[in-house]
């Protein structure tokens, strides 16, 4: 089965937010496929990430809310308190069970479901973390198939949750953050 | 491979939910399925169980074993005072609409563990409105229910209420709501003496009573449209014209038909009124 990009799940804690900005900045308006993003923050931090990124990329960014449909041209991002899952519908469905990894929303949350709902079709990235969050969920992407990117280490401003998910998935691409970027615009039809 | 034992796993969670639909009467069939998968999943592992098979044999067989499933498939997690804005506004928004009421009557959908009813009540207490207000709290789950009216609750989770109970608009010393012994704050039983406890279907069950509030908050986004869509309906039509809804902080009714029946009077709190 051909491989094609549907879904671009992207992971990073500590360091995180300021590595999306680089990878997302040059991605053009149009940009055809969506985009989720699982950035943890303070739990009960309410600001709104949403605005932090709206100044800095051309694409639409929205907090998910429940039961949305999938839209390219869009970031979305995982609201604080919420674990944010993937339907086969290519809807989100959101969930306030338990934290997983200290974390709610849990990246290994929305990679796992981002796997079953668009199988060998995910493209995960994870970046720079103070936390362990993701590999776990990254190694279930691989083996089913999707590609999973790391941010390099030695660039990632805290190196913690590159380390881990390069060690538990051996077979994952680990690239800075303008090669990222290269390979997500690679992937966009013009 | 596998993506093809993913494939078998869903098919074993779709033939496994109409056969607890036949056997215990729950009906799972609108819930959400990511989540389902996860919380099976979960329990799986939770269990030592290595398949769904495994995992019905279980089920069927022992109908206590089926109530631990049915805790754990249900989401319960809950907190006091949870997005304390949205108590603030139902204090200082909704409740002096209530007040106008002789008699006032509360629906809490879902209810879980109690930590959102106790915080109703609560802030009912401080309002002066305890008194003439009948709550209805249910929830599908009978054992969640039993620890509900207990209103006993972690001691290492006051800290964190305490706060939040003060963003809510917090009148008095949290503290004087409970008394503590090993490890556990056990509410005033008082706070919850006109609270009607029983367990309801929001699936399968229908309308019981007519309301001024209902409050169903993080329990929709675990079922998909359909099932959604059937909630509303029941929550329309057991709401008395003028009533509110308040929903989960991520919830909307933007999409559902009743939609036209309602104004948003708070839209980051998600509480409605039903104008018709």
């Amino acid at each position: 089965m051909k491989k094609e990009a549907k879904v671009i799940v992207i992971g990073g804690s500590w360091g995180g937010i300021k590595a999306s900005q680089a990878i997302l900045k040059q991605l053009p308006a149009s940009y055809s496929i969506p985009i989720v993003m699982v950035l943890h923050r303070l739990r009960h931090f309410d600001g709104n990430l949403q605005i932090v990124f709206e100044k800095r990329v051309a694409l639409q960014v929205t907090e998910v809310e429940e039961k949305e449909q999938l839209k390219p041209g869009y970031v979305y991002v995982a609201p604080s308190n919420y674990h944010v899952l993937l339907e086969k519908d290519q809807t989100f469905s959101l969930d306030v069970s338990e934290l997983e990894n200290y974390s709610r929303p849990a990246i290994d949350v929305t990679f796992t479901s981002a796997a079953d709902a668009f199988g060998s079709n995910t493209v995960a990235i994870l970046l720079s973390g103070a936390s362990k969050d993701g590999s776990a969920g990254l190694k279930y992407i691989a083996e089913r198939g999707g590609t999973v990117i790391v941010q390099d280490p030695q660039e990632a401003e805290v190196d913690t949750m590159p380390l881990a998910a390069i060690a538990l998935v051996p077979g994952c691409q680990i690239m800075n953050s303008e090669r990222i970027q290269a390979f997500l615009l690679s992937l966009h039809d013009h | 491979m596998k993506l093809e034992a993913d494939a078998l796993f869903e098919q074993a969670v779709e033939t496994l939910i109409q056969d607890i639909h036949a056997q215990y009467g729950y009906d799972f069939s609108g819930y959400a399925r990511a989540s389902v998968y996860r919380r099976i999943r979960r329990f799986l592992g939770n269990k030592n169980l290595a398949s769904i098979e495994e995992l019905r044999k279980n089920l069927f067989q022992d109908s206590y074993f089926f109530e631990n499933f049915l805790q754990e498939i249900t989401v319960n997690v809950t907190e006091m005072f949870r997005d304390p804005t949205f108590f603030l506004a139902l204090r200082e928004n909704v409740m002096p609409i209530l007040s106008t009421y002789p008699f006032i009557k509360i629906w809490d959908a879902g209810c879980s563990t109690g930590e959102e009813l106790f915080s109703l009540a609560i802030i009912l207490k401080e309002e002066g409105l305890l008194e003439r207000t009948k709550i209805y709290a249910t929830d599908i789950n009978q054992k969640v229910l039993k620890q509900a009216k207990e209103g006993i609750f972690p001691l290492a989770n006051m800290a964190a209420y305490t706060t939040a109970y003060y963003a809510a608009g917090g009148k008095t010393e949290f503290s004087s709501y409970y008394t503590s012994s090993y490890g556990s704050a056990k509410f005033d039983a008082s706070l919850v003496k006109n609270v009607v406890f029983y367990p309801h279907n929001l699936a399968t069950d229908s309308s019981f009573n007519e309301f001024h509030l209902i409050l169903c908050r993080n329990v929709l986004i675990y079922f998909n449209r359909t099932l959604q869509e059937r909630v509303f309906g029941l929550f329309d039509e057991s709401l008395v014209s003028l009533g509110y809804l308040a929903l989960g902080k991520k919830e909307t009714l933007a999409m559902s038909q009743i939609n036209g029946h309602y104004t948003c009077v708070d839209k980051s709190n998600r509480i409605y009124r039903k104008t018709t």
